[in-house]
């Protein structure tokens, strides 16, 4: 009797040992990342890093001006894209999910969500890229915009349905209308939920360099034409990192604190926005 | 006392479930009817009912006659019967969004109704007479959901109130309060009564007792008996309806 006892206990602090190792290994890469990034970029982070174009090498000064600006035109045309079709799509499956077509939906959005981005990338030079005869920003805008709407449509769905029916039904029985309860109750409600899903697939598709492999194709200039190639900074960190020059990897590790950098900080505003209650 | 909603040979199912088997029941005007009976007898697919808020939920079929007045409510645009016909909800739902004032001034501003200062006596008056104005008088622009559970619920008969429906549905409106929230709810709805006209499902017996005139009693989808509120507690004709308030069953 005593000894199963006993044996229990040890069962369940050896269980509670494991889970807590796992749990600390998993957030190991983390602060690893955190740490080196940090150690190895800190250096070359400058003024001019965020100002200046990349410098051949051996002269000093470059920086990854173009890449910074490139990386923010990137995400916000892909907003612009994706956002509406993203809520579009997530207040359809809310409000007509339940038929045979939107589970159809949900499920090929689903798949889209898995499919690799390089090959999305794949699928925009063909569509784009090759009838606009040359790479783009809006293509690799187009790419990044495919990666986050199937984010965006879940999301939004989630956050809808998250509003409890309640309130539905308050407004309804005030003789609201369908869309009048959509406009004025529940989006409003689910809205603070629906911004953090935006931020974090833009925090996403921020660091994605393999869709952009054949559509923005990076730039060594200073570009904002949606028609002509554009540099962004997972493509310049890569350029960088596989050259064989040590300026040029200080650069890469600058380039990657400065992305991680923005990402964070996208990430802990949303982190807010959750949050955050009245 | 005329009768303000009438109710003939009405049946509800929720797909392959006869939720309601033929009600006839006239509801009087400017009285308070209570609906009791024991957990999935109809009482609130009953209530959901006369405004049509059943329809909310899929699979829902009915047959049979509502009439508001001379009008078949289901031969009406069902946003015009839930002006005409507001409803309270068990749990208070005021909207989070929205402040004191904006909760009670929503229906007035989903009907596109009046100007500034017309909503705004519309919003005093209907929290006047659910004896919340005093209280939140100076917090109107508070958030709607930093008032008590009861003062919420309070808010919600205000909103009701505030687009002037003839019928008031109240579905357990007290059942999540506090007694003396309770007791503040019934004060309230014995004040209502002379303006509107009220139905109100309970689980509480001896609130049907207190606050209603008539009392229907509801077990499987079917109305077992109808008549005067003291008449049902003290000299029931249905054996079933004594065995239910003397709590032998339910």
């Amino acid at each position: 009797m005593y000894s199963r006892v006993l044996r229990r206990k040890i069962t369940n602090q050896l269980a509670a040992v494991l889970l807590g190792l796992a749990a600390i290994i998993a957030v190991i890469p983390l602060f690893s990342i955190l740490w080196y990034v940090l150690k190895q970029g800190i250096s070359g982070i400058g003024v001019t890093f965020f100002t200046n174009l990349p410098a051949p090498v051996g002269v000093p000064g470059g920086g990854m001006g173009n890449a910074v600006v490139g990386t923010l035109e990137l995400v916000l045309i892909a907003s612009i894209i994706s956002i509406p079709i993203g809520l579009g799509a997530g207040i359809y499956l809310y409000e007509y999910g339940n038929s045979k077509l939107g589970a159809v939906i949900r499920f090929l959005s689903d798949i889209l969500s898995g499919v690799p981005s390089i090959i999305v990338g794949l699928l925009v030079y063909l569509l784009v890229v090759l009838p606009m005869g040359g790479f783009s920003a809006l293509a690799g805008g187009i790419s990044l915009a495919i990666i986050m709407i199937p984010v965006l449509t879940r999301t939004t769905e989630q956050m809808i349905r998250l509003v409890p029916d309640s309130l539905r039904e308050a407004s309804l029985a005030l003789g609201a209308t369908q869309s009048q309860t959509l406009i004025k109750v529940i989006l409003p409600t689910a809205i603070r939920g629906i911004t953090t899903g935006i931020m974090l697939a833009m925090a996403r598709v921020m660091g994605e360099s393999a869709p952009l492999l054949f559509t923005a194709f990076g730039s060594s200039f200073w570009n904002v034409n949606l028609d002509q190639p554009i540099a962004a900074l997972p493509l310049q960190i890569y350029v960088y990192a596989i050259s064989p020059y040590d300026e040029w990897h200080s650069q890469a590790w600058a380039g990657a604190l400065t992305l991680v950098g923005i990402v964070m900080i996208i990430t802990i505003i949303a982190r807010i926005l959750t949050r955050e209650k009245h | 006392m005329d009768n303000q909603i009438r109710v003939r040979g009405f049946h509800a199912w929720y797909g392959h479930h006869h939720a309601l088997k033929g009600i006839t029941m006239d509801i009087g005007s400017k009285e308070v009817t209570a609906i009791i009976g024991p957990s999935g007898c109809g009482k609130s697919t009953y209530i959901r009912s006369l405004n049509r808020m059943h329809e909310s939920i899929k699979g829902t079929r009915v047959s049979g006659e509502v009439k508001l007045g001379d009008k078949d409510i289901y031969s009406m645009d069902p946003v015009d019967v839930r002006r005409k016909i507001g409803m309270v909800f068990q749990k208070p739902n005021p909207f989070p969004t929205m402040s004191i004032f904006d909760n009670v001034a929503a229906g007035l501003k989903l009907h596109g109704y009046g100007s500034r200062t017309e909503i705004q006596d519309r919003v005093e008056q209907s929290l006047r007479m659910a004896a919340l104005w005093d209280e939140v008088k100076d917090r109107l622009n508070d958030n709607g959901m930093s008032l008590s559970g009861g003062q919420q619920q309070r808010l919600c008969i205000a909103r009701a109130l505030a687009i002037e429906p003839q019928v008031l549905l109240m579905d357990e409106p007290a059942s999540a309060l506090d007694p003396i929230s309770t007791l503040r709810i019934e004060e309230l709805v014995e004040e209502l009564k002379v303006k509107y006209t009220i139905v109100i499902v309970t689980h509480n017996m001896q609130q049907a007792a207190r606050i209603s005139n008539k009392t229907a009693f509801f077990l499987d989808g079917e109305l077992i008996e109808y008549g005067n509120t003291t008449d049902i507690f003290t000299s029931p004709h249905e054996k079933r309806t004594e065995d239910y308030i003397t709590g032998r069953f339910g």
